[in-house]
């Protein structure tokens, strides 16, 4: 069995989306299998940034359910909340996403994202960036400010950690020489790194990229490929990402979920979706291209 | 953006992108390419003779600001002259000037052409970060013993408390409006709540200033609470409009709720600053009494200049400290973008609040000080004009900046006292000289900004071109 079956990480259940008439996403279930790199893939319009909106909270979803199982799936526990009207589970394993708001799924949930336009904190130095994304953190260890204020050796110790959080993953994206210039003066493929690792910093369970590749040239492309799979590989982090560039998906992805006019219209391994005849037909047209007929071609790959 | 080209004419265009980018960092951040200063021979000459022409140029500002004072006299005004102070501005820009010539503007030996740093009046962020602490511990230590300096009459420190009372206002709205981002014009309801505070519970409780003072502060910064509340969810210019709504709302209430507040007659009889429980008066319990000096009304004077000063250093180092604490840094990251905020887990409701009430807080403070020092206070002290200038102090001096706030703070206290014989014409003066400012440097007087924290432990400041204004 496949890991977004036996053991999803998040669970999309039946979600619409309306915009007054207009329905940018119709009913659409998918999975994401903890440890997996999953793509969600389309042609422009087809409502993958709505998904990614309702999963991190910035759109509440007209219908369907959003859960997230931080450490193991438990479908019981998960009918128990949504019956009980709860947030989430008492030992905070199973969350709601649908019903909680945007910061604090960030911060509980410990899904963090990238957006498709980049939004980095540009007037601030790359560093301050990362310290941003640790914020909650600090916080804590800053007894909310009262220590902060007087230096206290809890707050040092947190700052150091943050620093030290922060420098590795300046390491990994290569960007530690500039951990003091303006996010903003960054050129445009470091700007998609540094907001990655933005996200990173905040330390979550999975992680979602609108787009990382888009406006990289193929040398980028290629280390944001080592990058994400080094993300999933070492840290053990669930990836959603939504992609444009076929090249970087194929490689890459564990899982990919196609959806076109707001509706899922293929679902499963790489393998099996570039053959699948709906997604030749979304997105060259049926009449351009003899497609090979995929029957014997199963449901899992 | 999608990728049709190969991939060497991309990675030639990204490195070309870059360099682009570095000649456009160099061009803001360095000289213009005038041409290079003749011989080194010259140096000597050409220090000597741009530091005479400083000299001259202050002495015809000089001259007439400081030199000429009118005052009332029997019958009508007459002027007073002071020539002394004229002379000390003059040798002082004369030989700072020249120094400066021969030992700071040069650069690998040889001096840069006066026309270069000359037509940049301020000091770009690199300087700043050299004269940082120098120029800090110049200048606290000059407010210190500026009281007992010859200059120092009535008149002076009476200015000098009126600055620093700004200063205090100023530096609490950049709490809001230069770290947040969030567009305040009713700041000045928090300087009414925190005098009016001071007075109601001095007056009726008996209570001495310094009990008071903290008690006005937590008052006002819980008036900034309930008027956040309301306001998180505007922005840009309808939080502009509710915050001004709310600063006339305070006034009017102070006008109307006569059996509170006494209503426009005001609260009079509030209870000078004491040191420890010595007032001072005249008589045998008075300072001067028990320090064994003689009386002078200037002692009470010098002892409010140093409480504002006092409260005006705490502003500054507190919020200073603020900034580079997680709760700063997030009201900054607020400014520069809400949403990416939210994704990261901030909780930007409780970000702004805090904003709100850290700069009421202060505003608290000072509307106490001001409050003591009248000895009387009514609601015509806090009409939205206040608001404005407190603003316009924030924004010329460039949001975020301290150091821009005081030069704006002096500067505008300079103007309206300089002209204060123009009456009506005083307020067009001032404002087109605003606008002169805004269209010489968009982003106030100060732009740049320091980080909060680096890896390098040297700060570079950023550019203020960079820096957001906030939208909320
Ligand atoms: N806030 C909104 N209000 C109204 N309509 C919206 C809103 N957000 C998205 N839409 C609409 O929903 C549909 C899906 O948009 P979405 O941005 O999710 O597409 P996408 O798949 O991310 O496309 P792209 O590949 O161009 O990024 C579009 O028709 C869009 O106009
Ligand atoms: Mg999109």
């Amino acid at each position: 069995m496949n890991r977004w079956e036996s053991d999803p990480i998040l669970t999309v259940e039946h979600l619409t989306m309306r915009f007054g008439g207009l329905v940018a996403i119709d009913d659409l279930s998918f999975s994401v299998g903890r440890g997996d790199i999953t793509a969600i893939i389309g042609p422009n319009g087809a409502g993958k940034t709505t998904v990614f909106n309702c999963v991190t909270g910035f759109y509440k979803p007209t219908e369907g359910r959003i859960a997230i199982a931080l450490d193991k799936a438990d479908a019981e526990t998960l009918e128990r909340l949504t019956a009980g009207g709860q947030r989430m589970s008492e030992d905070r394993n199973i969350l709601l996403l649908d019903r909680m708001p945007d910061f604090e799924i960030a911060r509980d949930a410990r899904v963090a994202r990238t957006f498709q336009n980049i939004r980095l904190f540009g007037g601030m130095t790359v560093l301050e960036n990362l310290f941003v994304a640790q914020h909650n953190k600090l916080m804590l260890a800053s007894n909310y400010t009262i220590g902060g204020i007087f230096g206290l050796s809890r707050y040092r110790k947190g700052q150091d950690d943050a620093l030290g959080r922060a420098r590795y993953w300046l390491e990994q994206i290569d960007l530690i020489d500039r951990a003091d210039d303006p996010a903003a003066d960054l050129p445009y493929g470091a700007q998609r790194r540094l907001e990655i690792a933005r996200a990173m910093c905040t330390g979550p369970k999975l992680l979602c990229l609108d787009e990382p590749a888009a406006g990289l040239n193929p040398r980028e492309s290629a280390e944001l490929n080592t990058l994400l799979r080094f993300i999933r590989d070492e840290h053990g982090i669930s990836v959603l990402l939504i992609e444009h560039d076929m090249g970087v998906v194929m490689e890459i992805s564990d899982h990919i979920v196609v959806l076109d006019y707001g509706e899922k219209i293929s679902d499963g391994a790489a393998d099996f979706v570039r053959h699948d005849p709906k997604v030749i037909a979304a997105y060259l047209g049926v009449e351009d291209e003899e497609v090979e007929t995929p029957a014997e071609q199963g449901a899992s790959g | 953006m999608a990728n049709t080209t190969g991939e060497s004419a991309l990675d030639t265009g990204a490195v070309g992108a870059e360099i682009e980018d570095e000649r456009r960092a160099e061009a803001v951040r360095g000289e213009p390419p005038f041409t290079e200063h003749p011989a080194s021979g010259d140096r000597l000459a050409a220090a000597l003779k741009d530091a005479v022409i400083a000299g001259l140029i202050a002495l015809a500002l000089a001259g007439p600001m400081v030199g000429l004072r009118t005052e009332t006299a029997i019958g009508g005004l007459s002027l007073s002259q002071h020539w002394l102070p004229v002379a000390v501005i003059v040798a002082v820009v004369f030989l700072g000037r020249l120094l400066l010539n021969l030992f700071v503007w040069r650069t690998g030996g040889r001096t840069k052409p006066i026309t270069a740093t000359s037509f940049r009046l301020l000091p770009s962020g690199e300087q700043l970060e050299k004269w940082r602490w120098p120029g800090l511990v110049a200048a606290i230590a000059f407010t210190i013993v500026m009281p007992f300096l010859p200059f120092a009459d009535r008149y002076w420190m009476d200015q000098a408390i009126v600055v620093l009372t700004y200063c205090m206002l100023g530096w609490g709205l950049n709490v809001v409006v230069g770290l947040a981002g969030l567009l305040d014009l009713g700041y000045v309801a928090f300087y009414a709540v925190g005098a009016y505070s001071f007075a109601l519970l001095a007056t009726n409780f008996d209570l001495g200033f310094w009990v008071c003072l903290p008690m006005a502060g937590i008052l006002a910064a819980g008036w900034g609470l309930i008027l956040g509340f309301p306001v998180l969810r505007l922005r840009g210019d309808y939080l502009a409009i509710v915050t001004l709504a709310f600063g006339e709302i305070i006034r009017v209430v102070i006008i109307n709720w006569y059996d509170f507040t006494n209503g426009p007659d005001g609260i009079s009889g509030i209870p000078r600053p004491t040191l420890f429980g010595i007032p001072f008066e005249r008589g045998d319990d008075g300072f001067a009494a028990v320090f064994g000096l003689e009386y002078s009304s200037i002692q009470r004077i010098i002892f409010l200049y140093y409480i504002i000063l006092v409260l005006a250093l705490v502003t500054n180092f507190v919020t200073l400290r603020l900034r580079r604490l997680p709760v700063g840094r997030a009201w900054e990251a607020l400014r520069e973008d809400e949403i990416a905020c939210r994704s990261l887990g901030i909780n930007t409701t409780n970000t702004k609040l805090t904003a709100f009430a850290t700069g009421a807080m202060f505003g608290g403070f000072a509307g106490s000080f001001f409050a003591t020092r009248q000895g009387f206070i009514s609601p015509e002290s806090f009409t939205a004009i206040e608001s404005f200038i407190i603003l316009a102090v924030v924004v010329l001096g460039g949001l975020g900046s301290q150091l821009g706030i005081v030069i704006a703070v002096i500067f505008l206290n300079t103007a309206f006292e300089v002209l204060r014989g123009l009456d009506e014409y005083r307020m067009l003066i001032v404002g087109l000289m605003m606008v002169l400012i805004m269209v010489w440097r968009p982003r106030g007087l100060v732009s740049t900004r320091r980080p909060s924290v680096t890896l390098s432990g040297r700060a570079k400041a950023v550019r203020g071109e960079l820096v957001g204004e906030g939208s909320g």
